[in-house]
């Protein structure tokens, strides 16, 4: 056995306490399958709220719209990266589409995620993008007319009747990816609420809060990137849009919150056998990434804010500085929870009588630097989205004049 | 003429006819994997009698020599647990590393209500939550009973070892497939023994055909009160205990 | 346009892909043949008699007779290709003891020796034969195969009460422990000849036996072997 691996084995059995059984010493799900849902839960998040403007007509949320679209598709590219890093054999991994076990959630990915990329992302974006890319293909330079061109699917009809007939389609497409992107994100959930083994992840409520999370890091990344790309590109922050994106993010973490009160006191309730493992679990292990991170910087401080914001009158500044404040710690916050329900179900054994510990390498393809990368690398393709896809008019006016 | 309405309807039923042909095709080519085997005349399971077991961890050795487990104590297709049940009802649970010798005793005997070895391994269950999970099927159960993994096929997520409630899987660290107990495959369809079995020097490791009429295992089910981990969790293990304590997990 | 690419991926899926890349069942069946093909380790403990008939015959009638040839010899797959490749026979005193030395979790009755104290630095072969394990004397001492009940014993009120003086032990039990069974004690006044009032033996708690624990044995509460210290009122 590499002399590495088996030192690294011995140093986390040192740190065991009580009993594991013998093949639990190393945890299996690390940092990276972490990062997926995180990811995943983005894009779930982001596309609902751009949802929100076409099923329910929220004209407010409009000035976000593009850009939810876009940074769902930065992350979408990015979503399978993590999984297939995380396999002991990547290259195998086509055979997920050509034998896929169909009682298998885990089976389910390729295809949700296929379906989800083309039928839904992919087609809204062509639909809401057409018109700008044909005009654009006509002025821009080479190569970027070509790419317009191409992109556009060499369509050239721009009238009026055209125009409504994309938005009727957008409509069509919202209506059947809504449900899409909550099965994109409520599988996952599924991954881990079926699994009877594991009394921390064996839940029905797993998927539901999984997805409530996830639509509450999406609608906070959002409002981040708004605030943050809107003034770059020389776009005014519309407060009237971020209050009402806001609202929404406010009524997600009460549902959210709600459902993890609700899992929280059910298990105390209940008192089953495993509840004094997971006692000490919660109470040793993830006291920090929990309590600390989750519930109180992620959901309790951002509640509080939000609370604040709504009941009393601020001046705009000071909105923007809360709203601010608040969305990265619920990033913090939903980051934390992905980290707990992951990491969390496989730090206590089994038998129910002992911890291992997570020693999570820095350097190595399932190690911190690759998570980070893995975080950081939507940003970077949603920038070069933004610069070839303006998502603003007063952007696009002046992109289309240069 | 052919147009292209006709022409696709065409095409369409085209489809399952070759498909049908295929399926026969295949049927046709079904091998046994020992001349003279048919997995359908049997169904393995193992007894295991814990008054019996003296926790010397033989069995633990031979599985490692004769599957290519590596030696180190991070990876076991079956182990040995120690129980040490305290008159405070405090329980004590270690593995027995068989390289080891004993060490001092940590508990005195005058605190000691019940003490006692529990030999684990797969439970080859009949609802196998392992096999439900894997998302290419490289894990399955074969017509005989024993669960097997494909590690050809098998793509590393990990996701059989999650489901496992036993902890019998690990992930190879050579191969970077999930690997188990199999019952030594190898060995019983030639009428051999799993090597644990074959070691055990009290006989409490107890394997049967339970299609066999008479087996060791069939009287081993009749005369004891028998017990299966977890049956909580509708796994249907076929590793059945005799004598076992409650305290167990 | 939907349409066609449907029919298309079908197509491909079903049609154009061999079946060895798909039908699960090729798959499972070249598992199988590649798991069947795997080397044997361990021969089985009836291939040995063939050629080492003595050993079999005298291991089959003694204490051993349920230990494998292997458990103590290894794997011996490759001495029956190749005879001339012994396989290992333990010869010292580091192997016996894994199942010999005594642990107090091991089943009452097995036989266990303390490595330290028990003949040191002499190997285990000197005086028992492994293929037919009898000491060299019978055993004095009851704890040489109850070691537990005697560790227990010997910290107790009862220390200094012999095992015999609750249990008849017939001879034979020590040449062949299972087929001659001690007895056990089966009233109440078996206790009451120490314990009840007005008993010979001074220092035995004293009480009332018409009225205490009336109806059941006394080892139904009381473990004798560890019996409790009672507290002076």
């Amino acid at each position: 056995m590499n002399p590495e691996l088996a030192q690294r084995l011995t140093e986390h059995l040192s740190e065991v306490t009580g009993f594991i059984y013998p093949n639990e010493v190393e945890i299996q799900w690390g940092i990276l399958v972490v990062v997926y849902p995180y990811i995943t839960g983005l894009v779930a998040g982001a596309f609902i709220l751009a949802s929100l403007v076409q099923l329910f007509n929220i004209k407010e949320v409009q000035p976000t719209y593009r850009l939810a679209l876009l940074t769902a598709l930065a992350f979408l590219l990015i979503a399978p990266l993590p999984l297939l890093l995380h396999l002991g054999h990547p290259l195998r991994s086509y055979e997920i589409f050509l034998t896929p076990q169909l009682k298998s959630a885990m089976a389910m990915f390729g295809f949700v995620y296929l379906w989800y990329l083309m039928a839904v992302l992919l087609l809204e974006l062509w639909f809401e993008y057409r018109k700008d890319l044909v005009l654009w293909s006509k002025d821009a330079v080479f190569p970027m007319n070509w790419i317009y061109k191409i992109l556009s699917f060499f369509s050239t009809d721009v009238s009026d009747r055209a125009v409504a007939f994309d938005h009727k389609a957008i409509r069509v497409i919202t209506l059947v990816g809504v449900p899409s992107a909550f099965l994109l994100h409520g599988y996952v959930g599924f991954i881990f609420g079926s699994v009877k083994a594991n009394p921390w992840w064996g839940s029905v409520l797993m998927p539901l809060v999984f997805l409530m999370s996830a639509i509450v890091s999406g609608i906070a990344l959002i409002v981040f990137l708004y605030m943050v790309v809107a003034p770059l590109k020389g776009e005014a922050v519309d407060m009237r849009c971020l209050d009402k994106i806001t609202s929404y993010l406010f009524y997600a973490v009460i549902v959210d919150f709600t459902l993890e009160v609700l899992d929280f006191i059910h298990r105390l309730y209940q008192s089953e056998e495993s509840i004094k493992i997971l006692s000490r679990l919660v109470m040793d292990k993830l006291f920090v990434s929990l309590w600390v991170i989750q519930v109180l910087l992620g959901m309790l401080v951002p509640l509080a804010v939000m609370v604040a914001v709504k009941s009393l009158k601020f001046t705009e500044e000071l909105r923007r500085l809360f709203y601010f404040a608040s969305v990265i710690l619920i990033q913090l916050g939903i980051f934390a929870t992905r980290w707990n329900v992951v990491i969390g179900g496989q730090l206590f054994s089994k038998s129910f009588r002992g911890l291992t510990t997570y020693k999570m390498e820095v350097v190595g393809i399932e190690g911190l630097f690759v998570a980070i990368a893995l975080l950081i690398a939507p940003f970077i393709i949603l920038t070069v989205f933004l610069k070839i896809f303006p998502a603003w008019d007063s952007e696009s006016a002046s992109h289309a004049t240069s | 003429m052919i147009d292209r309405r006709k022409f696709l309807k065409r095409a369409v039923l085209f489809i399952p006819a070759v498909g049908l042909f295929r399926r026969l095709a295949s049927d046709a080519q079904a091998k046994t994997p020992v001349a003279g085997y048919d997995p359908s005349n049997h169904l393995y399971g193992m007894g295991i009698d814990i008054d019996k077991c003296i926790g010397c961890g033989r069995c633990v050795e031979a599985c490692k020599t004769e599957n290519n487990v590596p030696k180190e104590p991070f990876f076991f297709r079956t182990w040995v647990e120690r129980y040490t049940i305290k008159k405070d009802d405090s329980v004590e649970v270690e593995n027995i590393d068989p390289r080891l010798r004993r060490g001092e005793e940590k508990t005195s005997e005058a605190d000691v209500l019940r003490s006692f070895f529990v030999p684990k391994l797969c439970n080859q269950c009949q609802n196998p939550p392992c096999v439900q999970v894997c998302p290419v099927g490289a894990t399955f159960s074969t017509e005989d009973g024993v669960v097997l993994v494909d590690s050809n096929r098998c793509i590393g997520c990990r996701y059989c070892i999650q489901a496992c409630p036993y902890g019998a899987r690990y992930l190879n660290p050579e191969t970077k497939t999930a690997d188990k107990c199999t019952f030594c495959y190898h060995r019983v369809v030639k009428g051999l023994l799993p090597a644990c079995v074959e070691v055990c020097p009290t006989q409490a490791r107890v394997f049967g055909d339970l299609k066999s009429m008479a087996s060791r295992l069939v009287r081993f089910k009749r005369m004891k009160r028998i017990t299966v981990l977890k049956a909580h969790l509708n796994t249907e293990p076929k590793v059945v205990y005799g004598n076992l304590d409650g305290e167990v997990r | 346009m939907i349409a066609i690419i449907i029919a298309l991926v079908i197509t491909l899926r079903f049609v154009v892909l061999p079946s060895s890349l798909t039908d699960t069942r090729f798959h499972r069946e070249s598992t199988v043949e590649r798991e069947v093909a795997k080397k044997v380790a361990f021969a089985g403990a009836t291939v040995c008699g063939t050629c080492h008939v003595d050993q079999m015959t005298k291991k089959s009638k003694g204490y051993h007779k349920t230990v494998s040839c292997e458990t103590c010899h290894g794997a011996a797959s490759s001495h029956i290709e190749n005879p001339a490749q012994k396989p290992t026979a333990p010869r010292g005193r580091e192997f016996c003891v894994f199942c010999h030395a005594y642990d107090q979790s091991r089943p009452t009755g097995f036989p266990q020796i303390n490595p330290v104290v028990h003949n040191p630095l002499k190997p285990c072969t000197t005086c028992h034969n492994p293929h037919d394990p009898v000491p060299s004397q019978a055993p004095r001492e009851c704890s040489a195969c109850h070691a537990q009940i005697a560790n227990i014993k010997s910290a107790s009120p009862h220390a200094l009460i012999g095992c015999t003086s609750c249990h008849t032990v017939p001879a034979q039990h020590k040449i062949s422990p299972r087929s001659a069974v001690p007895t056990k004690p089966e009233t109440r006044e078996f206790c009451a000849k120490c314990h009840a009032q007005g008993a010979a033996q001074k220092d035995a708690p004293k009480i009332d036996f018409s009225s205490h624990g009336e109806r059941f044995l006394c080892w139904d509460c009381h473990y004798p072997h560890l019996p409790e210290r009672t507290v002076k009122r």
